[in-house]
């Protein structure tokens, strides 16, 4: 058995790599500001209060961070058995639009909304069927697959949110969800869903580090062939991978549409959906690909994005530095040894 | 398998049919319709251009033994600067040196990341991707006015005059270079080396040849030719800067390369086959005759063709090619 603190040293080294990175990234971000005369001092000030202290805007990271989470299980599922799923921001997509379609059956209530909740995680699913397939048996590097099905979704949402599941009444979203499969409210704009996202990123640690079968997956992950020389059949643990991906992100689309108010549908333009998947790489990313460790970074990123309206309105600087920062940290999170590396150096000039 | 494939139907020929196919039923739309031809023509040949240079400056990239799935955010960061560069310097070469510049030195990060520092190859390019989408929406905000710019009058690249209309300049130079790196390919010691960096870069370092300064150089080749793509994607064909400018088509070149089995010139010809569909879903949109046809709505599906014409295509084709060995797996010199 590992003592306390044996595991406290396994634990640090991730984190202050995922930190590292995220300061990297902060500093970087802040260069940009100070390039186009702004205040960073001040825009980080406003983004990380307007995000976490105050009532509101901590319902709205919450609210973020369950999306955000989703995704990054998407992603970092697939990092595990090997895979580079970017898929989930078209999975996201046609899952919320799955959910859009499931809430017009009126059911009763509670029935309703678990109804939306299936159909947005199947739909999510298929749309990651064919990635998986073109992957499997005909070795289609999944980097090009997702990204064409991520646009071949986006189109099909636009005809959607315009054509058959467009509201009779308001011309800028789709149907709205009625209240019957609405996500309850727990505080503000925050709903339930978020232990929904919980109780997913629970399951998928408990299968990924608890059963045969994720340690199947994982060894997939580490090395092919090995894993294939252990009797282990690469094709099928991709499968599964890319299916309960497309199950978190079908997930984080309904949770979006059917838990965010006070939209409750899709907007004509798409705005509302989109994005979330490619912010997902970060998360998992920081997340360490780790279930458990993502509900941290979603926070995190959750954070960032709800806290850069209230930057904005407050410094004027514009939200779009946000996704500069998430950019950097990604590249950082490409350099697994990059503090190592420094570290090296740092020792090699004083010695 | 169950059943057996037609001994007819190899791969090559199930395309060539295709191909066939939908020309022939364009064609004889048109005839019906009288509807010119020539500007289906020239909407390709400008979506060609794009695919062409950036698959064939992966193609170098990937035979020397690196991968690169940022070259959509290098197009995008490059079409900005190109842009930006154009309207400071008040001339369109000084925004293609602007673009040129900025790609090189985004090659020169990536291929740092992936060939000394040994990281991930792919994340590393995703977080370009990410990071090109955040910078050019923030530098149109700040500079201009948020969402896009379109450039001054002016500025654009001037055209080679046709009958048909003006055909862009950049034609022959893809044409040129898919040409000049078939021959430095094949009949080179240059090409050789590259090749073989991508498939045994310990026998080339064997040799006294530095594999890394070799890998990181065509990093950097790959690199620029996607930054002309960008450059003339702002300053010769649309003549404006957004941060949704590639759309996608830095992927569908990644889609070229695995077509093309990373030979040059195959690589122009997907770019040719692939930037046809994406010049006829542009085309349909802008004929009226087409659009009257059209149920409002149903112009979105017209939009996927492209993608759906990249996705079908790698499948049809893509368990045929053989990729080198160490293509996307860093070097590393055996410690002593």
């Amino acid at each position: 058995m590992s003592s306390l603190g044996e595991r406290f040293s396994v634990l640090a080294k991730p984190v202050t790599r995922s930190l590292f990175a995220i300061i990297i990234g902060l500093v970087i971000g802040a260069l940009f500001l100070v390039i186009r005369g702004y205040d960073p001092l001040a825009g980080f000030y406003h983004l990380f209060k307007g995000a976490f202290f105050t009532e509101i805007g901590l319902a709205s990271t919450l609210g973020y961070a369950t999306t955000l989470l989703l995704v990054g299980i998407t992603f970092g599922l697939g990092m595990r058995a090997g895979l580079f799923n970017i898929g989930a921001e078209g999975q996201l997509m046609i899952g919320a639009m799955a959910a859009v379609f499931a809430s017009t059956f009126s059911l009763p209530p509670g029935l309703n909304l678990l109804v939306g909740i299936i159909f947005s995680m199947l739909a999510g699913a298929l749309w990651a069927l064919p990635v998986a397939i073109l992957k499997v048996k005909k070795g289609v590097h999944e980097v090009v697959s997702t990204i064409m099905l991520n646009w071949i979704a986006f189109y099909l949402c636009l005809y959607l949110v315009l054509g058959p599941l467009s509201s009779p009444g308001i011309s800028s979203t789709s149907i709205r969800i009625p209240s019957s499969s609405r996500f309850p409210l727990l505080f503000g704009t925050l709903s339930s869903a978020i232990f929904i996202a919980i109780l997913f990123a629970i399951i998928v640690y408990f299968i990924m580090w608890h059963t045969r079968l994720g340690c199947k997956i994982r060894a997939v992950g580490f090395d092919q062939e090995s894993a294939r020389y252990m009797g282990i059949n690469p094709g099928r643990a991709m499968m599964i991978g890319f299916i309960l991906g497309g199950l978190a992100a079908g997930l984080a689309g309904g949770a979006l549409i059917m838990g965010v108010p006070p939209n409750y549908a899709v907007a004509t333009n798409l705005t509302n959906i989109i994005g979330y998947g490619f912010a997902g790489i970060a998360v998992a990313l920081i997340g360490r690909n780790h279930p458990l460790g993502m509900i941290f970074s979603a926070i995190f990123f959750g954070g960032l994005w709800s806290g850069k309206r209230n930057m904005q309105i407050f410094t004027g600087v514009p939200v779009e530095i946000v996704d500069i920062v998430i950019g950097i940290i990604v590249i950082c999170a490409a350099l697994p040894e990059l503090l190592d590396i420094i570290k090296k150096r740092i020792k090699r000039g004083t010695g | 398998m169950m059943f057996k494939i037609p001994r007819f139907l190899t791969k090559k020929s199930v395309l060539v049919i295709i191909l066939f196919v939908v020309v022939i039923t364009i064609l004889y739309a048109m005839q019906s319709a009288d509807l010119k031809v020539s500007s289906l023509i020239m909407i390709s040949l400008d979506a060609m251009i794009p695919l062409g240079l950036v698959a064939i400056g992966e193609v170098v990239n990937e035979r020397a033994g690196t991968t690169n799935v940022g070259l959509e955010g290098i197009m995008l960061l490059s079409s900005f600067a190109a842009v930006l560069g154009a309207e400071i310097m008040g001339n369109w070469a000084m925004g293609i040196i602007a673009g040129i510049v900025t790609g090189a030195s985004i090659g020169l990060i990536h291929g740092f990341i992936s060939i000394y520092a040994k990281g991930d190859q792919i994340i590393s390019g995703m977080g370009i991707n990410l990071f090109a989408a955040g910078f050019v929406a923030y530098g149109i905000w700040t500079i201009w006015t948020p969402g896009a710019h379109m450039l001054s009058t002016g500025l654009g690249m001037p055209r080679i005059s046709t009958p048909w209309g003006g055909l862009s300049w950049f034609i022959p130079i893809t044409i040129v270079l898919a040409l000049v790196i078939h021959f430095i390919f094949y009949k080179t010691r240059w090409g050789v080396w590259l090749r073989a960096a991508g498939e045994s870069p310990g026998a080339v370092d064997a040799s006294g040849i530095n594999v890394f300064r070799l890998r990181l150089l065509a990093c950097i080749f790959g690199a620029i030719l996607a930054a002309l793509a960008g450059a003339f994607m702002s300053l010769d064909w649309v003549h404006m800067t957004t941060n949704s400018l590639p759309a996608g088509r830095g992927f569908i070149a990644l889609a070229c390369v695995v077509f093309s089995g990373l030979r040059p010139i195959s690589a122009l010809g997907a770019a040719i086959i692939f930037g046809f569909f994406g010049g006829l879903s542009t085309w349909m949109m802008a004929v009226p005759q087409v659009v009257a046809v059209i149920p409002p709505g149903v112009d979105n599906f017209v939009k996927m063709i492209p993608y759906i014409v990249t996705i079908i295509a790698v499948a049809v084709v893509v368990s045929r090619r053989r990729f080198p060995k160490s293509v996307g797996r860093p070097y590393r010199r055996e410690e002593i």
